[in-house]
């Protein structure tokens, strides 16, 4: 089998790329997928906090790609979710102790095995980006509604497209954080907007929540309890990743939707 | 206190400022040529045109700007006041 490796870039730290790869994996493992997450920042190790795994990591990426341990010993296994896995990025190391090289063998030896491994790429545009893009087949760039993270993102864009790693048609962002109230007052870029400026296709829409600071906080993906509208606005990015038609979620439904579209203030 | 302006959506708010301006930067950053190539152009150009006419240098502009989808290049050259401009004729 050959799976598929998409890394989670954005260019512009903060934005959630963490969090973003976190829960996409836990969609993708509820729906039934192989899913490795493989932490790229080497030196700021951060996925293992946010799944809650800290405390299980024996082996890193590091030890992996020095030979100490083959990969499979060094992933922790989820046990919330069937089929879900980690590789710790090295706390203690600098991004030099990896090649792009040996990045890409380890990622095609992952892929041989899993069906998705899901990179989570450090902010930047140095080493560790180039290390974390260099194996992947696909790109979910992270943007949020502000014009630093999307001026970035557009870069990260054009870099992916350049160096011919990943092309253009398999490039697509998630519009993290977004808030509904300021977009419909103006004062917020809506997704139309930065679909415009970037070009590229959208995966998926993240509304601003503060659930995800609480989820963060236990180190519990809100994919994996949440019936809400976040949770579900994952697994509908999810979705798309597997190929899926999904329509994009309705803002406002029933009387509160009709009176809004009344006054022009929803779609 | 309400603004009615703003909830009618009358007023324009920030985000159309926000694209204006994301706009133009991404024009300028996906355009390839460095300034320092900019600039020797911007030189070379003013050499070759000065062979045929006299022109004002101090108010030339020149610059990358966004028409449409497309990225231009435009130069307002303008001619040297009180001068017999037309050098070969």
């Amino acid at each position: 089998m050959s799976g598929k490796a998409v890394v989670i870039t954005s260019g512009k730290g903060g934005v959630g790329k963490t969090t973003t790869t976190a829960n996409l994996g836990v969609a993708l493992a509820l729906e039934g997928k192989s899913v490795v997450l493989l932490d790229a920042d080497i030196g700021l190790r951060n996925l293992d906090v946010v799944l809650g795994l800290e405390n299980r990591i024996v082996y890193d990426i590091v030890n992996v790609i020095d030979g100490m341990v083959d990969f499979r010993k060094a992933l922790i296994k989820d046990k919330r979710v069937e089929g879900l896995y980690l590789l710790p990025a090295a706390q203690t190391r600098d991004k030099d102790a990896v090649s792009p090289e040996q990045m890409r063998k380890l990622i095609e030896d992952i892929k041989a095995e899993f069906d998705y491994v899901l990179i989570d790429c450090p902010a930047g545009i140095e080493q560790g980006f180039l290390n974390a893009i260099v194996g992947a087949d696909e790109a979910v760039v992270v943007v949020t509604p502000e014009v630093s993270s999307v001026r970035d993102a557009d870069r990260v864009v054009g870099l992916l497209d350049k160096k011919g790693e990943i092309p253009i048609e398999n490039i697509s962002m998630l519009v993290n954080r977004i808030r509904m109230d300021m977009v419909r007052k103006k004062e917020m870029l809506d997704v139309s907007d930065i679909e415009e400026l970037l070009r590229i296709k959208v995966l998926g829409v993240i509304p601003d929540d503060e659930s995800v600071i609480v989820s963060t906080n236990k180190g519990e993906p809100v994919v994996l309890n949440g019936k809400n509208h976040l949770a579900q606005a994952y697994r509908d990015a999810a979705g798309r990743i597997l190929g899926r038609e999904i329509p994009f979620e309705e803002k406002h439904q029933g009387f509160v939707g009709t009176v809004l579209r009344f006054f022009g203030l929803a779609e | 206190m309400f603004d009615f302006r703003r909830i009618f959506g009358l007023d324009s708010g920030s985000k159309k400022t926000a694209k204006e301006r994301l706009r133009l930067v991404l024009i300028h950053d996906r355009t390839t040529i460095s300034q320092e190539t900019l600039e020797d152009m911007k030189r070379d150009l003013i050499a070759v045109i000065s062979k045929y006419i006299d022109i004002d240098v101090s108010d030339l502009e020149f610059r990358m700007e966004a028409q449409d989808e497309k990225v231009a290049l435009v130069a307002s050259i303008p001619i040297a006041e009180n001068k017999e401009v037309i050098k070969g004729a």
